[in-house]
């Protein structure tokens, strides 16, 4: 194992926010995995640290091929996340809409460039990440439309064995993230979601690490014994079914993230915050697998609260 | 006057929230124009909402000299004004780049949309923002290469002291300025100030301007004073300067003067030490109409923009 510094930026008054690698095997440029980005990615960062250890072991074994390397990125924004707050420290921008980045830019386009150069060059990078939604979401692995390098990647998502994968036609919001801009440069990206951002589950982390270790092993580049997984459902996104609330209040989730439902099943209630009465009962629509559920507790009115997989 | 109601939604405990315009209609013989003044789609940027006072007032006591429809949205943020927070409260992504919204999206999105119907249909519309917190900008219109000859002549009628044409972008595809351009508003961007503050004397600059705009379109028959003519930014170069090192910033040169390439533009000092950590000086000459205000800086903390002379 190598551990380098990417990436480094100035403080007035911390020690400078040095940004780890961590490479194994040596050689062609394999794989490249990015976690926390943002300062709530606490999973992201962990998965990403889990894959550490498991892949220091392997190579202490002798198990990494002689002839490819995966480098493993797992925070590249601890000053957030040492204070508890999701975007920049100072000026509150989002690192993962910065990218390319620009080295003579602000302060997050100079660490998007940092570290766009240090993760450039892969055949595959992986970004371990999370959604502007706030929920939960059932993990699974993503790639956009996004040029020639895209093309050939969609059968690949199989390769993580989670229960979905999803083909994303990007947003122009989408085109300054991590993932848009290693498919430009002819990078086979993907993005890795898990069910939960501020805090890790055992379970949860354990199944994205075992999805990147499948996807290594997939490759070739990992002698490593793993179940294969589930069967992965390869659908395009915007074939989800979207479900909005028509009032506000107090939600009451009756089904969760996994929960298997027929048309017409009770998703939640809305309850009147000061008087106590159901205001809404959201059904199913059609029936369908409960892909994203809202997870806190006060909802506005026309908010997202479930996404199915229809059957 | 007409205090109308554009989108509204309601919130978790017993309120809405609400998008609202004033709508004034001139009395003097109607000329089927339209003209839309929106602001606050930043929470923290308010020089507009000083702008939109003094015009709702000035146009209501003049309607007599008034022909066609002046819109006036002060907040499309207003949750956002209302609470210090630059973005939707709630809400992971900028406003700015959700535009222009869906109907069936979440409630950001679906306000988004909203405003955009609302406003579609208006012969022109300006789009009113003040820097954030930490630049100060001169009054400027900001415009899209791509809409330069739509709108460079009603950006001339504005009094700003500067017209800077920017290079296109796929991200800014989803601001609400050129969502609002491709369904044929001409939309214009005034940049001026700072955020969380109103500059008096930048608001009644602007107001002439607006004023003079709707005269030279025929909307207005009442006194317009003499505008000024704004330098252009085309065939002129922009220059940068951004911190490599952290500390305090202390400027040296006035907002809006002129200085030689070479100029010591400020310094940043450790408070610590009490040591000259650098000297950013001017790449170019010209005249410095970004200045950092906010004293703060971290490594790549923009420090001003000077545009340059002409080439």
């Amino acid at each position: 194992m190598i551990k380098n510094v990417v990436y480094s930026i100035k403080s007035p008054y911390r020690r400078s926010m040095d940004i780890a690698s961590y490479t194994f095997g040596s050689g062609e440029k394999t794989c490249c995995v990015v976690g926390a980005l943002r300062g709530t990615e606490i999973q992201q960062m962990a998965v990403c640290a889990q894959l550490v250890d498991t892949l220091r072991r392997l190579e202490g074994k002798g198990r990494m091929a002689k002839d490819g390397s995966v480098t493993v990125i797992p925070c590249a924004n601890y000053y957030s996340m040492n204070i508890g707050k999701r975007f920049w420290t100072m000026d509150n921008t989002d690192i993962n809409r910065m990218f390319p980045g620009y080295n003579l830019g602000e302060t997050t386009q100079r660490i998007a460039d940092g570290l766009f150069n240090a993760v450039k060059g892969y055949t595959y990078g992986v970004h371990v990440t999370s959604f502007y939604l706030e929920g939960e979401f059932l993990p699974h692995a993503k790639i956009m439309r996004v040029g020639d390098a895209a093309e050939g990647a969609y059968d690949s998502l199989a390769d993580f064995g989670l229960p979905y994968g999803l083909i994303r036609t990007p947003h122009p919001y989408d085109t300054t993230t991590l993932h848009y801009n290693w498919l430009v440069w002819g990078c086979k990206a993907f993005s890795l979601f898990t069910t939960y951002t501020e805090r890790t589950g055992t379970r949860s982390t354990q199944a994205a690490v075992n999805a990147v270790l499948r996807f290594l092993a997939a490759r070739g580049i990992i002698e490593h014994s793993l179940h294969k997984g589930s069967h992965t459902h390869i659908m395009q996104e915007e074939d989800m079914t979207h479900i909005h609330t028509a009032s506000a209040g107090v939600v009451k989730n009756r089904v969760s993230v996994g929960h298997e439902v027929n048309e017409g099943d009770l998703l939640c209630e809305i309850i009147h915050p000061l008087e106590g009465y159901s205001v809404e009962r959201i059904t199913a629509p059609a029936a369908g697998t409960v892909f994203f559920s809202y997870n806190k507790q006060l909802v506005m009115e026309r908010a997202d609260v479930f996404k199915l997989v229809p059957f | 006057m007409m205090i109308k109601v554009v989108s509204s939604a309601a919130l978790p405990v017993t309120e809405n929230l609400m998008i609202q315009k004033n709508r004034i209609e001139g009395a003097a013989e109607p000329c089927g124009k339209r003209v839309c003044i929106v602001t606050g789609t930043h929470g923290d940027e308010l020089e507009g909402q000083y702008v939109c006072a003094r015009l709702a007032k000035l146009l209501a006591d003049g309607r007599q000299s008034l022909s066609g429809v002046v819109d006036i949205y002060p907040a499309l943020n207003p949750l956002g004004i209302d609470s210090i927070i630059r973005g939707f409260p709630m809400f992971n992504l900028d406003m700015n780049r959700i535009f222009p919204g869906s109907a069936s999206g979440s409630l950001a999105e679906s306000t988004a949309y909203d405003i955009v119907k609302d406003i579609e249909g208006a012969d022109i519309c300006i789009d009113i923002h003040s820097s954030n917190i930490f630049l100060r900008e001169i009054p400027q219109v900001r415009v899209n290469e791509q809409s330069e000859e739509a709108l460079l002549p009603y950006a001339l009628m504005l009094n700003v002291d500067l017209v800077w044409i920017h290079a296109a972008a796929t991200v800014l595809e989803s601001t609400l300025a050129y969502a609002l351009n491709a369904c044929g508003v001409k939309t214009l961007v005034v940049e001026m100030g700072v955020g969380m503050r109103i500059t008096e004397s930048y608001c009644e600059q602007l107001l002439a301007g607006i004023m003079n705009l709707l005269r030279e379109i025929g909307m207005w028959r009442g006194a317009a004073g003499k505008v000024r003519s704004p330098e252009v930014s085309k065939d002129r170069s922009v220059g940068f300067v951004n911190s490599d090192a952290a500390g305090i910033f202390i400027p040296r040169v006035a907002h809006n003067s002129v200085v030689n390439a070479g100029d010591v533009i400020g310094s940043v000092l450790d408070p610590l030490t009490g040591m000259t950590v650098e000297n950013a000086v001017a790449p170019c000459g010209g005249l410095v109409f970004t200045l950092r205000e906010y004293p703060v800086v971290f490594g790549g903390s923009l420090l001003a923009r000077i545009m340059g002379a002409l080439q």
